[in-house]
């Protein structure tokens, strides 16, 4: 499978640079560290509420530590012309696509994977439990918003104020995911049934199917624009 | 010249559109009864459903103009989605304002977070998004593609937040007359009906009149820089047009 082989190759060449400069991923890190301590600060949240509260200022963590990501995205490819250098390669422009996606979507997933114990033992929660159904749905919620914040990291790639014209475009478009990630969550933190959790879930796998094609097709067009 | 073929079918549409309003405003503030419950100040619905109606044309306009530049890179379809943006813009803002004005005195607040607001509100962000996108990239054929492909993401993903918004919360009354178990003519008074679909009829004629006046406005920049750009030889921007501005 050739495109499978190209999607591997592109993802490689990414973690390395990644694992040698580690630039992105120890900035989204403590970034999201730091929002935490900000949002604790801003909102006071009392011990008792900690649990109510997690899913929404979580979410909110990643969404900005998301985007923070996404502008960095296509950072190695703007120097040296690489990014010429990638299109001129007879590939398949959707590998590019999905090899960006999966990039960014390892390194939100690593971020999440830390940020979360991290909440738990910064706000004092018990619920450890529980921790592996929340990445569950906090996954599926980051494969929808890397499918779009891939697609227009690459369409805002040489605008003017990219890093406020990101969220501007990309944050109205993500309120399903944040909406059924946060609810979520909300039901798996209470012990709620899964015929309340189903619909939620099926919302977001529905979105990831749908972006992830769409962003797939489309992408050759933003990217050789 | 290409103005004045074009210009008389506008003028008739735009005096159309005129009569059209003056006729919805006698109906809506005369004609129609007011309401049961809320009395006059009901009367902002005549405004207010054509309003949010045209805006949702708009958005289909938009979209449509958009999967037809991706597909055939004609300038008219790039121009065509920007000039629905912009009015489609005006028509939203003016539905969230319209709506606080009517819910001030029925409701006791300006706005509430309840799902149609909240979508409204949304589809609004995502029309300013749309423009700003336009406005911030730099190269235009650039612009053009990136804010199409914006176009159609952002109508695929309508109904996704849609659905996701109404899951969460509903404040607003059910739909009165879209209403999938009853015929719309079963839910409200017929001379409300009639306002209703006079003013409806107003607005799309007055939308399609500034669409149109946008769409001139589009294509003569488009003349404009064209002609800087071959510095006024005829031949040259013949030659460039007959290449769909290629």
């Amino acid at each position: 499978m050739e495109i499978v082989r190209q999607i591997a190759w592109l993802l490689w060449k990414d973690l390395l640079l990644e694992t040698r400069r580690r630039e992105s991923l120890l900035a989204m890190f403590f970034f999201g560290t730091l929002l935490l301590f900000v949002f604790h600060f801003a909102i006071e949240i009392p011990p008792d509420r900690a649990a109510e509260m997690a899913p929404g200022l979580l979410s909110l963590a990643f969404v900005f530590t998301g985007t923070l990501g996404l502008t960095q995205l296509f950072q190695a490819e703007r120097e040296n012309h690489c990014l010429e250098a990638l299109l001129l390669c007879p590939m398949d422009r959707g590998a590019l696509y999905l090899a960006k996606l999966l990039f960014n979507f390892l390194l939100m997933l690593l971020i999440e994977s830390v940020v979360f114990p991290l909440f738990w033992i910064l706000f004092n929660l018990s619920s450890w439990g529980r921790l592996p159904h929340l990445l569950g749905v906090t996954l599926l919620g980051t494969i929808g918003f890397c499918a779009l914040g891939t697609l227009f990291s690459a369409a805002t790639l040489r605008a003017r104020a990219r890093e406020l014209l990101l969220p501007l475009v990309l944050l109205p478009l993500m309120i399903p995911v944040l909406l059924a990630t946060i609810r979520g969550m909300e039901i798996v933190l209470r012990g709620g049934e899964s015929y309340e959790l189903l619909p939620w879930l099926r919302l977001l796998i529905g979105f990831d199917v749908i972006f992830t094609t769409v962003g797939f097709l489309i992408f050759e067009w933003v990217v050789e624009a | 010249m290409a103005q004045t073929s074009q210009g008389k079918p506008r003028r008739v549409l735009g005096g159309l559109a005129f009569l059209f309003i003056l006729l919805g405003l006698y109906f809506a503030l005369i004609e129609a009864p007011p309401d049961a419950y809320q009395g006059e100040v009901q009367r902002i619905m005549y405004l207010h459903i054509p309003s949010i109606l045209t805006a949702y044309l708009s958005f289909l306009i938009v979209f449509i103009g958009s999967c037809l530049f991706l597909w055939k890179r004609e300038r008219r379809d790039d121009i065509l989605a920007h000039s629905a943006a912009e009015i489609g813009v005006l028509f939203t803002g003016l539905t969230i304002i319209e709506g606080s004005i009517w819910g001030k005195p029925t409701w006791g607040v300006w706005w509430t977070w309840d799902a149609r607001l909240t979508l409204t509100a949304i589809l609004f962000l995502i029309f300013v998004g749309y423009l700003m996108l336009r406005s911030l990239v730099e190269d235009e054929d650039r612009a053009a593609i990136c804010s199409a492909v914006l176009g159609i993401v952002g109508f695929i993903d309508i109904p996704l937040i849609h659905m996701s918004v109404y899951w969460w919360r509903t404040l607003h009354q059910p739909p009165s007359i879209l209403r999938p178990d009853k015929l719309p003519w079963e839910n409200i008074h017929p001379s409300m009906l009639i306002a209703l679909s006079i003013n409806f009829v107003a607005f799309v004629l007055l939308y399609f009149y500034l669409l149109s006046l946008r769409f001139r406005l589009g294509e003569m920049e488009e003349e404009a820089k064209r002609l800087k750009l071959y510095g006024g030889s005829a031949k040259l921007t013949a030659m460039s047009m007959s290449n769909g501005g290629a």
